[in-house]
């Protein structure tokens, strides 16, 4: 193989000949570079001796029309074999010139303007929603939402008995834990019969619905959030929007009103599978008797405590359901964007649960609860 | 015989966010036409019959269905106007949590008051029609995809919609089904009278079926061509649309 040339006159005459397989010489290819930086007005490439080929060789004569194309230098091309020809021309059609306005680096003032834009837009659209949420809430009570009940007990049984099992579990396991741990601290000072008040206070209070969140989220709220963007991926929420159906009336609602109304009942379920949990390890662990450990649960356990609890469990419920929806109604067209949905879903329900708890703990601290 | 236009687009400018699809396109739709958009591949074809249906802003200019200016219509008014409209998507879109007879009866509950074993003779009727008859208790999953899409109109057909939208109808579809599919259509165009509105580059679909069109050129931003598609393969206006036209086999 040798790729030989010579210039003369402005014109760079190029012969390719032999077989150019796995051609690599970085050498001659260097060369031809330096020869193309003259001031050229024509180049000629004849490939009459040459035999077999592959994309090596395309490579170094696509480099070479580009070059002449950009400097507007003529190329002729003589004896070229059929399928070389047809490959570099393919190669150079432009089919759509890229816009170059979107590679633009954007100065940075300009691009906090447009995060601020971004963010403005973003609380705008989620409040629009939670309002649209609220006056579909408004239209059942009327009589007037386009909801089908058995949308909303398919929702209802997701998130009741089928969350059960598992709610059950974590619960337990959590009420083991801090029975355990808090154990360990009052066995020091022989205190360790108030392991029943830590684990109805602590579960009561505040664990139970904030585990019951967690789990909630990471599962019904991302079904949701998957559910309703597989929806507009398939162009179901389309469809319904051209039916003049509202989104907010036909797939939001089952689903907030289900969460909402379980919740509670689930953060319930969390406070009393936790309080076993508790019994479990103190009465296997440090030998407490079940009557003394039922007694000093019943003694800790404040109404208070326990209507706070069951209020965070209300509150979340509406976070998940709306996070859920809220994505799943503005996720994209595609399959990534179920996934991106579903994500952004649990995490931002997850961040809001935390902000309420924040608020609803400084609430309770202000009026004395 | 003098047409009447149903839809009209004057000046429509179609596009998302700062990037422009088409700029100042203005076309006629006369009543019981079967009118195609086409265009090659992201041309904004699509995106044409989103603004069309009201599901994406346009960008400027207006679209009148019977005379009605549905660009700057509300919400409501909009929802009204669209009453008169069926429309067939890409896949169908059936609600895959209902069964056949539950997604078609879905429009029928909401913007009529007949009695739920009327809707449940429509539904019938409705499928019979698209050649389902029987598979009323069927869910989506359950049949095939030109199934899904004779489901589909089934569905847009429910309200006896003067105009029918369908986005792609063949896509995805084996040679067989597509051709069912188009005769499906022009029967429905020829024996209700309803005008039909088909945006596809679907090539055997456009010449068997299509009596009207316009060719979106993605290049300019504008029209490219409008006519008879038959007649425009004929005396094509430009080398573009005759590429389009002949599969790029006239090159």
């Amino acid at each position: 193989m040798s790729l030989s040339y010579h210039i003369t006159d402005k014109t760079l005459s190029l012969t390719v000949s032999g077989d150019y397989i796995d051609y690599d010489n970085e050498a001659e290819k260097s060369a031809l570079n330096e020869a193309l930086s003259h001031k050229l007005s024509h180049i000629t490439i004849d490939a009459q001796a040459l035999k077999k080929w592959d994309s090596t060789l395309v490579v170094i004569l696509f480099n070479i029309m580009q070059v002449a194309n950009r400097k507007k230098i003529k190329v002729s091309l003589s004896h070229f074999p059929k399928g070389l020809e047809r490959l570099l021309n393919l190669a150079m059609t432009v089919d759509r010139k890229p816009d170059k306005s979107a590679f633009i680096q954007q100065p940075v003032l300009e691009r906090l303007g447009q995060w601020g834009i971004g963010v403005y837009t973003a609380t705008g659209k989620g409040l629009s929603f939670i309002g649209q949420t609220f006056r579909s809430i408004g239209r059942l009570i009327m009589g007037k939402a386009i909801m089908r009940k058995v949308d909303f007990l398919f929702a209802l049984q997701d998130c009741s008995w089928k969350a059960i099992p598992i709610v059950s579990l974590i619960s337990f396991m959590v009420g083991l834990i801090l029975a355990f741990v808090g154990a360990v601290q009052l066995k020091l000072f022989g205190a360790q019969i108030y392991v029943a008040s830590l684990v109805t206070i602590a579960m009561t209070r505040i664990m139970g619905a904030i585990m019951i969140g967690i789990i909630m989220a990471g599962r019904t709220g991302a079904s949701y959030a998957a559910t309703i963007g597989t929806m507009q991926v398939n162009e179901e929420v389309d469809a319904l929007k051209t039916m003049g159906i509202p989104t907010t009336d036909f797939l939001v609602l089952p689903r907030f009103l289900a969460l909402v109304l379980t919740m509670p009942f689930l953060t319930m379920w969390a406070d009393f599978m936790g309080m076993i949990g508790g019994g479990t390890v103190s009465i296997l662990m440090l030998d407490i008797v079940p009557q003394e450990y039922i007694r000093y649960s019943v003694n800790a356990f404040g109404l208070d405590n326990f209507l706070v609890g069951i209020f965070h469990g209300l509150v979340f419920g509406c976070v998940i359901a709306l996070c859920g929806c809220y994505y799943g109604v503005n996720c994209g067209r595609n399959a990534d964007s179920v996934g991106v949905a579903t994500t952004k879903a649990v995490v931002s329900a997850i961040v809001w649960m935390i902000v309420m708890t924040g608020l609803i703990t400084l609430a309770c601290e202000v009026i004395g609860v | 015989m003098t047409k009447t236009p149903i839809i009209t687009a004057k000046n429509l400018s179609v596009g998302y966010d700062d990037f422009l699809l088409m700029k100042n396109i203005s076309f006629e739709i006369n009543k019981g036409d079967i009118f195609i958009i086409m265009g090659g591949s992201g041309c904004g074809k699509s995106s044409l019959l989103k603004v069309m249906t009201g599901l994406v802003p346009a960008k400027g200019g207006h679209v009148y269905i019977e005379g009605k200016n549905f660009t700057n219509a509300t919400v409501s008014e909009q929802n009204e106007i669209m009453k008169k409209c069926g429309i067939l998507y890409q896949s169908g879109a059936l609600f895959s949590s209902m069964t056949l007879a539950e997604n078609i009866a879905l429009p029928l509950q909401q913007y009529t008051h007949y009695s739920a074993q009327t809707i449940r003779e429509l539904v019938s009727l409705k499928l019979a029609l698209v050649g389902l008859k029987g598979f009323e208790d069927f869910y989506p999953a359950e049949i095939s995809g030109g199934m899904k899409k004779r489901a589909g109109l089934a569905r847009a057909l429910a309200l006896d919609p003067e105009i029918v939208y369908f986005d792609e109808p063949s896509a995805g579809l084996d040679p067989v089904s597509s051709k069912l599919l188009d005769d499906l259509i022009l029967d429905i165009n020829q024996s209700l009278g309803t005008t039909i509105v088909i945006v596809t580059h679907e090539l055997s679909s456009i010449f068997a079926i299509g009596n009207n069109s316009i060719f979106l050129d993605g290049a300019t931003k504008s029209i490219g061509a409008r006519g008879n598609p038959k007649d425009l393969l004929k005396n094509p206006p430009s080398e573009v649309v005759k590429q389009f036209l002949t599969r790029g086999e006239s090159k």
